[in-house]
């Protein structure tokens, strides 16, 4: 019964990662950059929780509220950031450098506004208690279901809608889409709304699981949820739930093992491995590159 | 007309007066710092600062000459100060002695350490090999906390440093000269012609490597100098802090070499080292600027924790860089001193040419 809530335990953290990773995915997918600040969105949506919360918010207000300003988060720091390096076609180092400045950033500035300690969340769900093994893991289920449900609700939104078939076309050639008319601007806009939307999903159940949040929680977790990425095959998208799926898999596996000490070695060791044997993850399409 | 002089001879004059300079600053510094004159804060942050230059210089190697992204530097340090510390702690010679050969062990170990990194990670290239450098650092980090013999989160604490009350200047006395070599040599590689190699390749790796360069010979070459030189740094920043931890290497860490290099500029070295020693001095002197006018409260509140903002501030420079001169501020130019003794050959030339006409000239 230890091992069931284990792996359960370990689909629920993944279900985390799996909503961050989601919007990696899609931002690399559609302007192929690492946008290092996305874990950080994570932080900025525990953080707005906090906030409303603390003013009494109701709950359905502080989740809508988070999700609402981290997509608003996610367009500024597109616009203040990278949109100039974008348009002007910057060596993809420049890039690289410029979102690591944006992740230090928020880091820092969480840090000056609220301290460096971590806050407590008070209690978010009531759910019925479901007991596996003498352990509740209603939360545990909640985060899974959550993370299926937003994975179909993206997969459906790229593949049948409009704005969807947009996202498509800049990703397979940005130049292409803009000569059939599509704006290209606003395309990219929308996908740092969504991804970033997607990443405050996963900051309302990160608070709702572990009950607390700190400025750097999402350097961390942000690095994890890339290399969940990385592991399905960035740029798809059940890509990513797999692979994050089987990172909180892999790192509950080393709980097991009485091995925790060398679970952040093991996320490593994997995307190591994956990138030498399978650079193209494990559900991704290899692009060769062009000359 | 101004006399032509012969390139050669211009390089050996520009050599010389380069190496006299350097000379006159390293004997001027030593005398000041044995009398007293620097005291022991300036000279904590002049050592400093040439750790500083070293790393920021042997990031250079990577992310200027071979245009690599690279975020595990700080673990290559790690290594190079673990390997050195426990060298110098364990065999118990006067550090005098030892402390070179433990550089050269830390330096060593870390480059054995950069090779195994690289040979898988150099088979990737741009934003995936920052991300597996990063995930090596990490590792690094991991073993670390966890390996018998480093001592855990705590780290390495009692490590000799050859600075005393009687001889003040002895860290500075190995730190300047290991700098200045690293420059030197660091230089010299960029214009050998392996260095060349390394430069088509960020130029053009499939033009490079039609044009019969041996591409993954140099960029492993570049990538394991790289890990020499900041494990070199890792070991001299053991025997000057005296304490070393595993949070202390960690990617902010990274970050911060990264940013010495992006400022001055992704390939200049002269660039590394002006903003390494700016970025290594800046924090502490506003932060005693703080003191100094602590009657203007905000302010000084804010310079007087600068700590605080130290990053967040680091942060936004990174960010204006790239948006506004996302070649930093020097790009790859250098700074030299044969432009400067033109400028100084015309200036006497005009004055005698001036003089010559009797002043009438205005």
């Amino acid at each position: 019964m230890y091992y069931v809530t284990q792996i359960l335990n370990g689909l629920g953290s993944g279900s985390i990662y799996a909503l961050v990773a989601l919007g990696y995915s899609m931002v690399y997918g559609v302007v192929k950059l690492i946008n290092f600040a996305h874990g950080d969105i994570i932080m900025v949506g525990g953080y707005t929780i906090f906030v409303l919360l603390g003013m009494n918010a109701p709950l359905w207000l502080a989740v809508a509220g988070s999700i609402g300003f981290c997509a608003v988060a996610g367009v500024v720091i597109e616009r203040v950031a990278y949109h100039r390096l974008l348009n002007n076609d910057a060596p993809r180092i420049a890039l690289l450098i410029t979102a690591i400045g944006v992740s230090i950033f928020l880091q820092n500035l969480a840090q000056l506004i609220f301290g460096t300690n971590q806050k407590p969340i008070p209690k978010m769900f009531t759910l019925p208690a479901i007991r596996v093994g003498g352990m509740n893991v209603s939360n545990t289920l909640l985060n899974i279901v959550v993370a299926l449900l937003m994975m179909a609700g993206l997969q459906l939104l790229v593949n049948t809608t409009k704005i969807g078939k947009a996202m498509r076309a800049t990703s397979e050639d940005a130049g292409a889409a803009t000569l059939m008319g599509i704006n290209t601007n606003s395309v990219i806009l929308f996908t740092f709304a969504v991804g970033s939307a997607l990443a405050a999903v996963g900051a309302v159940l990160y608070s709702n699981t572990y009950m607390q949040i700190k400025p750097m929680m999402g350097g961390m977790l942000g690095l994890k949820a890339f290399v969940a990425a990385v592991f399905g095959g960035i740029g798809s998208i059940p890509g990513a739930m797999l692979g994050a799926l089987i990172l909180g898999l892999a790192e509950s596996l080393s709980v097991v093992l009485g091995q925790s000490a060398w679970m952040d070695a093991v996320v490593f060791a994997l995307l190591i491995l994956i990138l030498l044997f399978k650079p193209a993850g494990l559900l991704g399409q290899h692009m060769k590159e062009k000359v | 007309m101004l006399k032509k002089q012969s390139k050669r001879r211009r390089r050996d004059v520009a050599s010389l007066v380069t190496l006299a300079v350097v000379l006159v600053v390293y004997l001027v510094m030593q005398q000041l710092i044995n009398a007293g004159i620097i005291n022991a804060f300036l000279r904590g942050i002049i050592n400093l600062a040439c750790i500083n230059v070293v790393a920021a210089v042997s990031l250079n190697m990577v992310t200027g000459l071979l245009g690599q992204l690279v975020l595990g530097h700080a673990g290559f340090m790690l290594v190079g100060a673990y390997a050195s510390a426990l060298f110098t702690k364990s065999v118990g010679w006067d550090l005098s002695l030892s402390l070179f050969p433990s550089l050269l062990i830390g330096g060593l170990v870390a480059a054995v350490t950069g090779l195994l990194v690289a040979i898988p990670a150099l088979r990737l290239r741009g934003d995936y090999l920052a991300i597996i450098t990063l995930g090596f650092g990490e590792i690094i980090r991991v073993f670390a906390y966890n390996l018998p013999f480093t001592g855990g989160p705590g780290g390495l604490s009692g490590i000799g440093t050859l600075t005393s009350r009687t001889n003040p200047a002895g860290m500075f006395n190995y730190l300047f000269p290991i700098a200045a070599f690293v420059i030197f040599f660091s230089y010299t590689f960029g214009t050998s012609r392996s260095g060349r190699a390394v430069l088509a390749i960020r130029e053009d790796e499939i033009a490079a490597e039609s044009s019969g360069i041996n591409t993954t010979y140099y960029k492993l070459l570049a990538f394991v100098l790289s890990a020499f030189f900041v494990g070199i740094a890792g070991g001299m920043y053991a025997h000057q802090i005296g304490i070393i931890a595993p949070g202390k290497f960690d990617f902010n860490r990274s970050v911060e070499i990264l940013m010495m290099v992006v400022l001055g500029g992704m390939g200049s070295i002269t660039g590394a080292v002006i903003s390494a020693t700016a970025l290594t001095a800046l924090p502490e002197l506003l932060r005693s600027l703080g003191k100094v006018i602590s009657n203007i409260p905000v302010l000084a509140d804010i310079l007087g924790n600068f700590e605080q903002y130290r990053m967040l501030l680091y942060s936004i420079l990174l960010i204006c860089v790239m948006l506004f001169r996302p070649k930093g501020l020097l790009g790859r130019a250098e700074i030299r001193i044969l432009p400067i003794y033109d400028r100084w050959r015309n200036w006497r030339h005009n004055k005698k040419a001036a003089a010559g006409k009797g002043g009438g000239a205005t």
